[in-house]
């Protein structure tokens, strides 16, 4: 099994064949009750699937932190909700009349992109002074930051509370609407493959490599005469604006996006997706977040449910709660199953757990036999 | 005149609550390396039932507001313990995966405290005086405030007398140094581990249930909030540092207050400019150990 | 090359037997098998970086190991360092590690296992520390560091001293000194040393366990090691001529 998979042309064909299979999904009559809301062509599960898709493209934008460098950021919604928030006002803002609607849409992205890319160097410059759990903390406060600033709506652009919504005259007509859910789907989609392919050719980039070995030995890395820093920062602003390029199309998706996607909170969410699926792995983060995505909207719709509502309250407070449940699972996940999700189809293919360090992950990269 | 002495006092009595949540956390960090994103949760928990209890006996005595304190300082230290026993004793030494479980206690202990109470703010009543002002330097400063800050000075005293003048509180002061030292003279560190969950669960307890006076009500979200700049509080002061997180609530407290009312609300915005700039100069923290 | 020579008819108090250590995945003691009798001074020799220090790390479980480690006739491999050390080891680090924030007097309290503390010995060997009991150990020079750090081991009964490299960095007259206090030590507690200073083995040296490359090269009375100028060279790398073992370390 393994020994199919770790060769390089089955894999590119397996990858090929199931984003053929994600791309022909809005044309199939698929119904998987208790975990599609409908049939593959509706537009609620094809929203739903692009959601998670977005998800998935922003864990895999975490995964290059986390998993790649291992930098614990808890700042990365920041650049998601640049994304998100950034695209909506660049729309409003820039219309300039010698360019055709179209190309101003993707200058548009484009821009946002650049936001993204821009304001995680900053964030990074500053952040990557410290590491360790410094770091964590200090990506925590600028992300609080960025959530005080889009709640205070500044400039009345951000709409405060309330939260932004697209202004669809400045969005091409095909991703507009209902009827369009499709579209909008197919261009998830992309984002995701775009996104993956980004972290894949990271991944095995020079700097892909140095910055995962200053994951395991700093010392090392620096004997050879590299700073890790300009590494490190390179990463952190190709994740922000791979992050920014994922909460642009989720504002395409959603047509609008509310604070939440703001706040530190959601940036735990990622990193339970990303820690649920696998760390380290690109596959485990998309995983992670598919089956994050599903689970909460069935956690939640359960919640509702009047199966729920009978029970006693010592049962009905706690399964009520979507996130109670991620919550507990996630900590039994941290707790035995090390490896995540993807881990669990792996294990047999390992020996033995990966020995662990003290404070520091140890990876295991190589393959064996 | 009387502007600035407000903001003054109003930042001292912030900086209380602050100092509440980061001297645990502090002292957590410096002794195990643990970041403790449940600590907010230890605060709420003790802040509604402590609040249980007080409405139980009477609204709005000075006894029940006793009661409350210590039920909340006793609900946070269980809690906490509890959670370094359970949880992160399980992973020595892998603190990464600490955090990790911490994380998951915080998302999940909220909802659960959402299910329970709800998601509307719960309000308190507390006794009449902690409601009223006192002039001082033609200030009206509110009552409540230094309630807090006599409540932070006597926890920091507290602290500081446990640490040096107790068996374990030696054993805290050299693990903070050098925890491997520390077991290699036949000591089971383990217990200080449990111990300073405790005391930090003890402490955030008892500012949850101060942060409730100050804010007018209890939510499930009153700990994760205060959280935030607890952790500000303990990078600036210096991680793993008591006298550090005193001055560095102080200062953040003080600052955001003054930019809140000068600078247009910009209060939690100049809190983060001021970690950025911390960084910048002396990444260790004003009073940290050497990284 | 004996393995157990030395051992007219008294027993050992430790016994080594197929130690690993490792630290961050990386292995730093491969395989090491030696003995350590219950009287006198065994000293564990070996050029710079072959794996003194870690070696006793490994008995101690302050870095992960495997193997065999016996104490007094008891497996401690599996213990944590704590109780390894409550079995009754004294463990005397390389550079000291005396808390610096704490004092003289802190210092030895927290390092005090049992109630009844031998503070007369240690007052007798290291007055100076007696008068400096209130000053923060950060400010101690580093020979009154390392006399800190020998008090915190000879406070208590133990059963064996673990020493490393108590002389590293200190002037001629505080190695005396340090000499001296390990002397008065060993004659009623078996010492396993760790040592560069050839002069200083000479002096408490009764049996030599050699490392290279994370393993044992060589096990014996001293005298077959220091008696022949070649195995000195071969082993430690030095001309028995010269006080260091290593040319690196300065006096």
């Amino acid at each position: 099994m393994r020994s199919l998979w770790s060769r390089p042309v089955a894999k590119i064909t397996a990858g090929a064949a199931l984003v053929l299979f994600m791309a022909l999904l809005p044309l199939l009559n698929i119904t998987i009750p208790g975990i599609f809301p409908g049939a593959t062509y509706t537009p609620g599960t094809l929203q739903l699937l692009a959601y998670a898709m977005l998800i998935a493209a922003l864990a895999l934008s975490y995964h290059l932190l986390f998993g790649l460098a291992g930098m614990l950021s808890f700042g990365h919604a920041l650049f998601f909700a640049a994304g998100a928030y950034g695209l909506g006002i660049v729309l409003r803002n820039f219309s300039p009349t010698w360019m055709p609607a179209d190309v101003t849409f993707i200058v548009a992205i484009l821009i946002t992109v650049l936001i993204g890319f821009v304001l995680a160097a900053l964030v990074g410059s500053v952040s990557l002074r410290v590491t360790g759990i410094s770091f964590a903390m200090v990506t925590l406060a600028f992300a609080q930051a960025g959530s005080v600033v889009v709640r205070r709506n500044p400039g009345g652009q951000t709409g405060g509370e309330e939260g932004l919504t697209l202004d669809v005259s400045q969005v091409p007509d095909s991703l507009v609407g209902v009827l369009n859910t499709r579209n909008l789907y197919w261009l998830a989609l992309a984002v995701l493959v775009t996104v993956y392919l980004v972290v894949l050719w990271v991944e095995k980039s020079r700097a892909g490599h140095v910055v995962a070995a200053t994951r395991e030995n700093e010392l090392r890395v620096r004997v050879i005469g590299i700073r890790p820093y300009f590494v490190r920062l390179l990463i952190f602003s190709i994740a922000g604006a791979l992050a920014a390029l994922a909460g642009a199309a989720f504002l395409l998706l959603q047509s609008g996006v509310s604070p939440r996607v703001a706040t530190p909170d959601f940036t735990l969410t990622l990193l339970v997706i990303v820690v649920l699926g696998g760390v380290g792995l690109r596959w485990g983060a998309v995983l992670g977040a598919i089956v994050y995505t599903l689970l909460d909207q069935r956690l939640t719709a359960l919640a509702g449910s009047e199966f729920i509502a009978g029970l006693p309250d010592v049962l009905r407070i706690p399964l009520s709660q979507p996130l109670f449940i991620l919550g507990t699972l996630f900590i039994l996940v941290v707790l035995f199953l090390p490896g995540g999700l993807a881990g669990l189809t792996r294990r047999s293919a390992w020996p033995h757990r990966p020995k662990r360090g003290s404070g520091e992950r140890m990876l295991e990269t190589e393959e064996t036999i | 005149m009387s502007t600035v002495v407000l903001l003054l006092i109003t930042g001292l009595g912030l900086g209380a609550l602050y100092f509440l949540v980061a001297s645990g956390l502090s002292l957590i960090y410096g002794l195990m390396g643990v970041l403790n994103f449940a600590h907010g949760s230890f605060l709420t928990i003790g802040a509604f039932i402590g609040w249980e209890v007080a409405r139980r006996l009477s609204d709005g005595s000075w006894w029940a507001l006793a009661a409350a304190m210590i039920t909340g300082a006793l609900v946070g230290a269980l809690v906490a313990a509890a959670t370094e026993f359970f949880l992160i004793r399980r992973l020595y030494n892998r603190h990464i995966e600490q955090v990790l479980v911490t994380v998951g206690l915080a998302l999940a202990s909220v909802a659960l405290f959402e299910g329970i109470w709800g998601t509307d703010p719960t309000y308190v009543t507390s006794p009449s005086w902690l409601g009223q002002t006192t002039e001082i330097l033609g200030a009206r400063i509110p009552n409540n405030r230094f309630m807090l800050i006599v409540v932070a000075v006597l926890v920091l005293v507290a602290i500081v007398l446990f640490l040096k003048f107790t068996r374990y509180g030696l054993i805290i002061r050299a693990g903070v140094e050098n925890r491997l030292m520390v077991t290699a003279l036949g000591i089971d560190v383990r217990r200080a581990f449990t111990l300073v969950f405790a005391i930090g669960g003890a402490a955030a307890g008892l500012g949850g249930v101060l942060a409730s006076i100050y804010y007018g009500y209890v939510s499930a979200h009153i700990g994760g909030s205060l959280l935030i700049f607890a952790f500000i509080v303990t990078v600036i002061g210096g991680l793993g540092s008591l006298a550090g997180a005193a001055i560095a609530s102080v200062l953040v407290a003080v600052l955001q207050q003054f930019a809140n009312f000068y600078l247009g609300g910009t209060g939690d915005l100049a809190v983060v400019l001021a970690l950025a700039a911390v960084l910048l100069l002396r990444p260790r923290g004003l009073l940290g150990a050497k990284a | 090359m004996s393995t157990n020579s030395s051992t007219n008819l008294s027993s050992n108090i430790l016994t080594v037997r197929n130690l690993y250590g490792r630290i961050e995945g990386q292995q730093v003691v491969e395989d090491v098998s030696f003995d350590v009798p219950d009287t006198g001074v065994t000293a564990l020799l070996g050029r710079n970086g072959v794996g003194k220090t870690s070696t006793i790390k490994s008995i101690l479980g302050l870095i992960d190991r495997t193997g065999e480690v016996t104490l007094g006739g008891r497996r401690v491999d599996r213990l944590p360092t704590h109780k390894v050390v409550q079995l009754g080891v004294g463990y005397v680090p390389e550079d000291r590690e005396v808390f610096g924030k704490l004092t003289v007097a802190e210092n030895l309290k927290l390092a005090e296992r049992s109630a009844k503390p031998n503070r007369a010995l240690v007052e007798k060997l290291f007055p100076d520390l007696v008068q400096r009991q209130a000053q923060l150990a950060g400010t101690l020079s580093g020979g009154q560091q390392q006399m800190v750090s020998l008090a915190r081991a000879l406070l208590n009964q133990n059963r064996l001293l673990l020493v490393d490299e108590p002389t590293k960095g200190l002037s001629p007259k505080i190695v005396g000194e340090v000499a001296q206090a390990l002397l008065i030590a060993a004659r009623t507690v078996p010492i396993l040393l760790v040592e560069q200073n050839l002069q200083v083995i000479r002096q408490l040296a009764d049996r030599v366990v050699v490392l290279s490359g994370g393993r044992v090269v060589f096990t014996g009375e001293a005298s077959e090691l220091l008696d022949h100028p070649e195995r000195i060279q071969r082993f430690l790398g030095v001309h028995s001529g010269s006080g260091q073992a290593d040319a690196a370390v300065p006096a």
